[in-house]
């Protein structure tokens, strides 16, 4: 073909940009750390079952939003009957006041960064 | 297999109509089952008013009771820019509360007694016809409520509010609140915020900060449909006037004159 | 198509250039917005919309003008505006473009701009606002490119374009009548609560626009050799010279409803902008500004020998552009948030940012409209070959 260097040349310079992220998350060796959320409360379980908070806090915490804002209804009932407060920071933050141990581990590692923060206050010395 | 252009902007076009219904959806939807209960010491009533005793307000003296706490307590932050000042409660002179309605041999006093002002919580709000996402919205109970996580920042509330009740966040307020209470979340730059009639407290059993903090009950909150509400005796036997009437905006804070 | 687009001459890379550097400064500008928010603008608690939503509301004019080509030749056969309809409907999706980036620009949680379709609000003006600009933006690009491809191929366009065509016309009065209801339908805003806003928006539309279709018009003959002939010129220029007198005399009776009636309300920001009020007139002497341009360009519109005076002719066309921009854009917008409604006043100034972020948007309007130019241009210049 025409220009083979050339053409050649480009597409392995392409290649290379266009998978840095993967090997250069892999030469910094910060890929193989698995994030691990620091738990300091006594209780032995969230609101809801751990499997199910870890894949469903975000919508958990979207609908209490909409539902204490839109609707002011304040109380959530859980899956086990119990009652709680829907508010991030007097419930959630209650037993998980170190952001930045627990919720900040994860988030980070999946470079999410939720908009909550800006407004939704953190017990002192833990942001 | 050929795939023509026909075909491709067929596709697209059932693509963008895909798109389009679940915002159809929305329009039409209805509130979802939930897992809720209501609170039972909230003050669930059917709609809200408040009274202005202008004459009992001592802020001509330097009391800023009301606005102080609601500022404190609502982390409504301080910019030393006027341009930029937020505010949910505040002063002014009958001149400006009432524009329109002064006149040269107004009452002496009146000329320079402080009226509080502060958001109508409108039966009628301009500012809720216009939010293009339903930020601001109008809740059964008659406050005029804000949602922050929706709002868009457009500001045509503030340009549709006729009496000047809406602040904007032009820059971050975080570093503007001294001190910051914990209990209650900040807002962030590029937000519209205003008076919610503390529905927070109201969710809680408890009066509006402003109200709780007059020590000369200047301030009176109540429940318009309870005919036996403190707010009820006194517009049954005091005149009182609200702000610009004439425009149908159907104002909840009343003004004792 | 655009391959046309792609080729030129020393002076039209390097006006890309420039554009692109523009557009780059504007950028950045723009990111330091983001970063601090609006407060870097000059608005304030009490005007809170400024110069962005002040072009916004004036290009939506001149988007809306393309009409004024589209009526005549698709309606009426008027044969001398078969060349210019293109320009007219390319100049409308530049316009849109701005209008749509004005608004972006000028929002304080922009990333949040979906809200707006996810939770579609009918009673909201704006909401319809955000669907008839898009609207027109697909219909004027659909349009125009598929009449330019049949063009070129020496075709007659499909079928489908001519009902898109009828559709486009009253589509262009709604962009513009919406947008006026934006402003109309506040209560609180006496400068604004006028049954004649959406006349006196699209009167000024079909001045400012069609003038500066006359202007880019002059451009693209002078670098290029296309000619619609001074049939359509012309035209044109009458077309200007209507709409701006219309535009003034809509001017006028809000003067003598205000100042007849002595309503204080109506009278206020007409006072604030023309007079001065309490000593604030910051604006007052770009007020006169505009009624003096706009004296001089009706003159020589209207007076067949300078209007037929081809190098006259530019100068009227700038004068009502920019007496329509001064007093559509700020004129209108800042004044109706002066005085506030307790009655205080606080002035606006465009700060530098500002500025720079609208040249910058500006500057992407610019760059699409040359490219679409071009195109046209070399389309054209390949069919005479």
């Amino acid at each position: 073909m025409y220009d083979a260097g050339k053409i050649l040349t480009g597409l392995i310079v392409f290649v290379v940009l266009i998978t840095s992220p993967i090997w250069l998350n892999l030469a910094s060796g910060k890929a193989s750390t698995v994030p691990k959320p620091e738990i300091v409360t006594q209780e032995k379980q969230c609101i809801e079952p751990t499997a199910f908070m870890k894949t469903n806090h975000m919508t958990l915490l979207n609908t209490w939003r909409n539902t204490v804002v839109r609707q002011d209804e304040r109380i959530y009932v859980a899956s086990d009957g119990k009652r709680y407060d829907m508010s991030l920071t007097k419930t959630c933050l209650k037993c998980h006041p170190n952001k930045a141990q627990f919720c900040d581990q994860c988030h980070t590692y999946e470079a999410v960064s939720p908009t909550c923060w800006q407004c939704h206050n953190v017990p002192e010395g833990n942001r | 297999m050929k795939f023509s252009k026909r075909d491709f902007l067929k596709l697209t076009g059932l693509t963008i109509l895909g798109i389009g219904i679940k915002p159809a959806i929305n329009l039409f939807a209805q509130g979802e089952g939930q897992a809720v209960v209501p609170a039972p010491q909230t003050l669930a009533g059917k709609r809200w008013a408040m009274l202005v005793n202008p004459k009992a307000c001592t802020a001509d003296k330097g009391c800023k009771d009301c606005i102080a706490a609601c500022h404190r307590i609502h982390n409504v932050p301080h910019f030393d820019d006027p341009n930029h000042e937020i505010k949910w409660i505040w002063t002014d002179r009958y001149q400006n509360v009432f524009p329109g309605q002064e006149n040269e041999y107004l009452e002496e006093d009146m000329k320079t007694r402080p009226f509080i002002t502060l958001c109508n919580h409108c039966n009628n709000p301009p500012c809720v016809r216009v939010c293009p996402t339903k930020a601001t919205f109008r809740r059964e109970d008659g406050i005029v409520m804000m949602d922050m996580h929706r709002c868009i920042g457009c500001r045509f509330c503030m340009a549709a509010c006729p009496y000047g009740s809406r602040s904007f966040n032009w820059l971050d307020p975080r570093p503007h609140i001294k001190p910051v209470n914990p209990d209650y979340p900040t807002r962030m730059k590029g937000v519209v915020e205003k008076c919610t009639f503390c529905e927070e407290r109201l969710a809680k059993g408890l009066i509006p900060a402003c109200v709780e903090a007059c020590k000369e009950k200047a301030l009176i909150f109540g429940n318009l449909e309870d005919p036996n509400s403190e707010v009820r005796q006194l517009l049954r036997t005091h005149f009182t006037i609200r702000r610009k009437p004439e425009l149908g905006t159907l104002p909840q804070v009343y003004y004792l004159v | 198509m655009i391959d046309k687009a792609l080729i030129g001459s020393r002076k039209y890379y390097l006006w890309l250039l420039f554009l692109m550097a523009v557009i780059g400064v504007g950028f950045v500008c723009y990111l330091y917005q983001l970063k601090e928010g609006l407060g870097i603008t000059g608005m304030s608690r009490d005007v809170t919309w400024g110069f962005y939503i002040a072009q916004f509301t004036f290009l939506v004019g001149v988007a809306a003008s393309a009409v004024m080509v589209v009526i005549p030749y698709y309606l009426h056969n008027y044969k001398a505006f078969g060349k210019i309809a293109i320009l007219g409907e390319f100049l409308a999706v530049s316009a849109v473009l701005m209008c749509m980036l004005f608004v972006f620009v000028d929002m304080g949680q922009p990333f949040r701009v979906m809200n707006v379709m996810l939770y579609p609000t009918p009673n909201s003006i704006m909401f319809w606002d955000i669907l008839v600009l898009s609207g027109y933006l697909l219909i004027n690009i659909t349009i125009a490119w598929t009449t330019l491809s049949a063009e070129r191929n020496e075709l007659p366009p499909p079928g489908w374009v001519k009902p898109l065509i009828y559709i486009s016309i009253p589509w262009a009065v709604s962009i513009h009548t919406v947008t006026a209801f934006l402003y109309a339908g506040l209560p609180g805003r006496h400068l604004w609560l006028t049954a004649i806003m959406a006349a006196r928006f699209l009167s000024s539309a079909f001045a400012s626009g069609p003038s500066f279709l006359l202007l880019m018009i002059f451009i693209i003959r002078k670098y290029t050799k296309f000619d619609p002939g001074s049939d359509a010129i012309q035209k044109l220029a009458q077309i200007v010279a209507y709409a701006m007198v219309i535009n003034v005399f809509f001017l006028l009776l809000e003067f003598f409803t205000a100042f007849y009636s002595n309503i204080p309300g109506h009278m206020q920001s007409l006072e604030y902008l023309f007079f001065g009020l309490e000593g604030h007139n910051k604006l007052v002497p770009w007020m006169w500004l505009s009624a003096v341009l706009a004296a001089i360009g009706i003159l020589l519109l209207i007076v067949p020998a300078t209007r037929r005076n081809e190098r006259v002719l530019p100068f009227a066309c700038l004068a009502v552009f920019f007496a329509t921009w001064i007093d559509k854009g700020l004129g209108l917008v800042v004044g109706g948030f002066i005085p506030s409604p307790l009655e205080k006043i606080t002035e606006y100034a465009p700060t530098i940012p500002e500025l720079l972020i609208s040249l910058g948007v500006y500057g992407v309007g610019f760059l699409v409209l040359t490219v679409l130019y071009k195109i046209v241009t070399g389309v054209r210049e390949e069919l005479s070959a």
